[in-house]
């Protein structure tokens, strides 16, 4: 059995793969850095497990 | 098993595109100016963006402005094809389809558009969409092909970066980021026309309406001296707001002062001074057009380093 040697087609659609793959890669990691810096810098965030929101509780005429 | 090699020498392979082809669709050389006076719009501003955030706007800008760039090579793939300069673009060149250029433009124009508002604000994300869209539809759509004045509007669409890069961190306009804005606006033209003097037949054979083609070229060299005159005062302006000082001040000077000699020597010149030293002087104006805006830009840094160090700013 004989390989063929590679075309140059195979090389630019690897690049391509390749660079599309890398790209996607950073645009996740930069999402998570992201999410990391907005979670840690944002508001006071409200915890709804187990603790009362006075302003969840509807009032009488059924509105919150 | 190699589904090209079975058939390679019966027929010719159609050309794929590489990752490469695609990275020319965004205009690289366009969007590292962006990325220069975006970053500095962003660091000059008052308020200081964490720097994941920080990187993050700029990556958008850049790639909205790499989007646009995208969109326009779309448009006008037919007259890249005639221009010599443009003739090696990826679209007239076949290696990346049109219909794949308004993809990719649009795609990413979404993407940029929506990440820069989650990363930074939504003033900055309109401000970016807004310049998308000017420069791929009021530009290169409605003006490129219409009126001689395409550059001069037009240019607002690559003035926009350092405001959005202000807007980004601050979440509005202020007037440095207006001057910043203008600074660029108005140095569009006289660097465009400068080029278009020296490269006539190229937007000739296009049938573009450069100012050279429609009025004249003793006319296009008035006009590059009225609008070097022009820039004067927005670039000593912008050196007396927040964002200057006095070494901002003196680099404006020299800059300005030596720009205006250049457009006056272009004014005092015709065609037949111009050929014969094969347009020495406007290809000269037109390099130094490119370091005046570097060194304003570079300026504004360099006073923030002096103002962090308790020396330079008013």
């Amino acid at each position: 059995m004989t390989f063929r040697p590679e075309h140059e087609l195979h090389k630019r659609r690897f690049s391509r793969n390749l660079g599309l793959g890398l790209t996607l890669a950073a645009f996740v990691a930069l999402v998570f850095a992201l999410t990391v810096v907005k979670v840690q810098r944002g508001d006071p965030l409200q915890g709804y497990d187990h603790v009362v929101q006075p302003q969840s509780i509807p009032t009488e005429e059924g509105t919150p | 098993m190699s589904d090209i090699g079975a058939y390679q020498g019966a027929t010719p392979t159609p050309y794929e595109a590489g990752f490469g082809d695609y990275v020319q669709l965004l205009k690289p050389r366009v969007m590292s100016l962006v990325v220069f006076t975006a970053l500095v719009g962003l660091l000059v501003a008052p308020v200081a963006l964490h720097p994941v955030e920080a990187f993050a706007a700029i990556l958008f800008i850049a790639l909205g402005a790499g989007a646009s760039g995208a969109l326009n090579m779309w448009w006008d793939a037919d007259i890249d094809a005639v221009m010599k300069r443009t003739a090696r673009r990826p679209v007239p060149a076949g290696k990346v389809e049109a219909g794949e250029a308004l993809a990719i433009g649009l795609a990413l124009s979404g993407i940029s558009v929506v990440m820069l508002w989650l990363a930074t604000n939504w003033v900055a994300a309109a401000l970016l969409a807004f310049t998308i869209f000017f420069y791929a539809v009021v530009y290169s759509v409605w003006l490129k092909r219409s009126t001689p004045q395409n550059i001069v509007i037009g240019g607002a669409a690559g003035a926009f970066p350092p405001m959005i890069g202000w807007v980004a961190a601050t979440g509005s306009v202020s007037v440095e980021a207006f001057l910043m804005f203008a600074l660029i606006f108005m140095w569009t033209p006289p660097h465009f026309w400068a080029l278009a003097l020296f490269m006539k037949e190229d937007y000739h054979t296009a049938g573009v309406p450069m100012l050279t083609v429609t009025h004249g070229r003793k006319s296009t060299r008035v006009h590059i001296l009225v609008y070097t005159l022009l820039l004067v005062p927005v670039a000593l302006g912008a050196a007396v707001t927040s964002i200057g000082g006095p070494l901002t001040l003196a680099v404006a000077v020299v800059l300005n002062a030596w720009f205006v000699v250049g457009a006056f020597r272009i004014w005092r010149r015709d065609e037949a001074m111009a050929e014969a030293d094969k347009y020495a002087v406007e290809k000269a104006f037109f390099r130094f057009s490119l370091l005046y805006l570097f060194l304003h830009f570079a300026a504004f840094l360099v006073e923030l380093a002096l103002k962090s160090a308790g020396l330079g700013g008013w």
